[in-house]
């Protein structure tokens, strides 16, 4: 086995998630899922110098308190799988060099938290590592200089565009653990799909396709529908990119439950929240909310089963300026809760 | 379905559900806050006439050194950004927009240092803007210089 379809893992020892943490910024402790992250910092900077260094430091604060939560020393996690969405990943780099474990870094953009859960649950899964610590962070101030402009420029965004989140989220899994609340059991690669979106002011729409082909595929592979799961969260197209999705794979005969589909970037903002327009975006943005609000869900019994969607816009500033469209890439981790 | 017109009817699809910006009360808004920018630089020059009797030139420079200096202190205040999201072209068009987009990178960038960063970066948005509207003075002032001389 270890394999069923065209591209999904079937994880057959069901790798543990020993342990998880989220760590978010002012603005989305301000937001609805506030509550439900493990620490929100009222300063941005995390007592660093730089974003970028602050931006490291939320990320290692937020594996620390991963493991700390699993009561797994730091000394003896194997590899840690982790990305951001600066250029050459410098804040999990970084991150990794103050930690000192096995680093294996990543890059997905939006989705590196659910690729980092894939790679990271076939490693354990095959016995290659007995654990695995899986992040992703992103942050408003940085990603904003690298892709946008400079934060006191004064300029308006459009109703289509979403907002960074400032957020970490991390993920422990272990091989050997028998009694952990949730088990990884399935896992989607994604392919590069790309409808000709060319608006950078509109990740929702150029990543839609591509999250739609992933659920599809899993679908197939699987033979599995909506209804199997509890709920399925998808990052982060925002409240436009959910609904193209509902169209897409309404088109493609899938039928949809509203109420089962929900996206990150969605739920982590209100919509009376200053300039979030679409909703919220970033790696940190699906990793925070799974290792926040989902997993809480979960261990309230409130979940059984779910299907996570990371999705990313994968251009660059440079190909944009050329006049490139849009790829995107969504893949997919399946989480459920152990029975007791 | 060719990919081509599968783009196109993703493309209809994208623009029937992605909700238009409000286009009017971003005109109201402009004209207004632009405005408001428009009557405190004919304040200043009026000032400036009144109590330090300068000539026409003198004026305009002097109104200009002070809404420079206006737009370079909001924007290190972290004032102008906020402007900016709500008026949009209105604070950006005036002079001090100008300002805010040379101000706003030397704040951004000077963690790289004084030469690599603030220096090569203070540009950044500025720069185009100052290419083309030199090089345009510099066209037309061509075509101003060949119709003189010969017609």
């Amino acid at each position: 086995m270890g394999r069923v379809g065209k591209r999904t893992f079937v994880y057959e020892h069901r790798p543990a998630i020993r342990g998880w943490a989220s760590i978010a910024g002012p603005k989305e402790g301000q937001g609805p899922l506030g509550h439900t992250f493990d620490a929100v910092s009222e300063d941005d900077l995390w007592g660093q110098p730089s974003w970028e260094k602050g931006e490291s430091e939320m990320l290692r604060q937020c594996v620390e308190k991963c493991l700390e939560k699993s009561g797994v020393a730091l000394s003896s996690v194997q590899a840690v799988l982790c990305g951001d969405l600066l250029n050459q990943i410098i804040s999990s780099s970084f991150a990794a060099r103050a930690l000192g474990a096995p680093f294996l870094g990543l890059y997905g953009a939006c989705s590196t938290m659910i690729e980092a859960l894939l790679i990271g649950g076939a490693l354990v899964d095959g016995g290659y590592l007995s654990n695995a610590v899986c992040a992703a962070s992103s942050h408003f101030s940085t990603a904003e200089r690298q892709y946008r402009f400079p934060l006191e420029m004064g300029c308006q965004r459009p109703p289509s565009s979403q907002w960074t989140v400032t957020a970490s989220g991390s993920m422990l899994l272990d091989g050997e653990d028998r009694d952990s609340l949730a088990v990884l059991t399935h896992g989607t690669m994604g392919r590069v799909v790309d409808y000709q979106i060319t608006d950078a002011n509109h990740m929702g729409a150029a990543m839609a396709p591509a999250v739609a082909d992933t659920i599809q595929g899993h679908f197939s592979d699987m033979g599995r529908e909506m209804r199997d799961y509890d709920l399925i969260a998808t990052g982060d197209l925002g409240h436009i990119g959910r609904e193209l999705l509902i169209e897409l794979l309404t088109r493609r005969g899938i039928a949809v439950d509203q109420e089962r589909l929900i996206d990150c970037g969605d739920s982590i903002f209100s919509k009376a929240q200053n300039d979030v327009n679409a909703g919220g975006s970033g790696c940190g943005c699906v990793a925070s909310v799974l290792c926040g609000w989902l997993m809480r869900r979960m261990e309230e019994g409130e979940l059984h089963r779910m299907l996570l969607v990371g999705s990313g816009a994968l251009m660059s500033t440079t190909s944009s300026q050329q006049g490139e469209s849009i790829p995107g890439i969504a893949h997919a981790v399946v989480i459920e809760r152990r029975k007791r | 379905m060719s990919d081509q017109q599968k783009f196109k009817e993703y493309d209809q699809m994208v623009k029937r559900m992605t909700p238009n910006s409000q286009y009017f009360q971003g005109f109201v808004r402009a004209f207004w806050v632009g405005g408001l920018i428009c009557v405190l630089g004919q304040l200043i020059s009026m000032a400036g006439e009144y109590w330090l009797h300068l000539d026409q030139s003198g004026v305009s420079m002097f109104t200009s050194i002070v809404l420079v200096f206006l737009g370079t202190t909001l924007t290190g205040l972290g004032i102008y950004d906020r402007i900016g999201c709500y008026a949009g072209a209105g604070s950006v068009v005036p002079i001090t927009g100008f300002a805010n987009s040379v101000a706003a990178p030397a704040l951004e960038f000077r963690r790289e240092g004084m030469i690599l960063g603030l220096g090569a970066k203070l540009f950044q948005i500025a720069g185009p803007v100052l290419v083309y509207g030199i090089g345009s003075s510099v066209v037309a002032g061509v075509i101003y210089w060949i119709i003189v001389r010969w017609f």
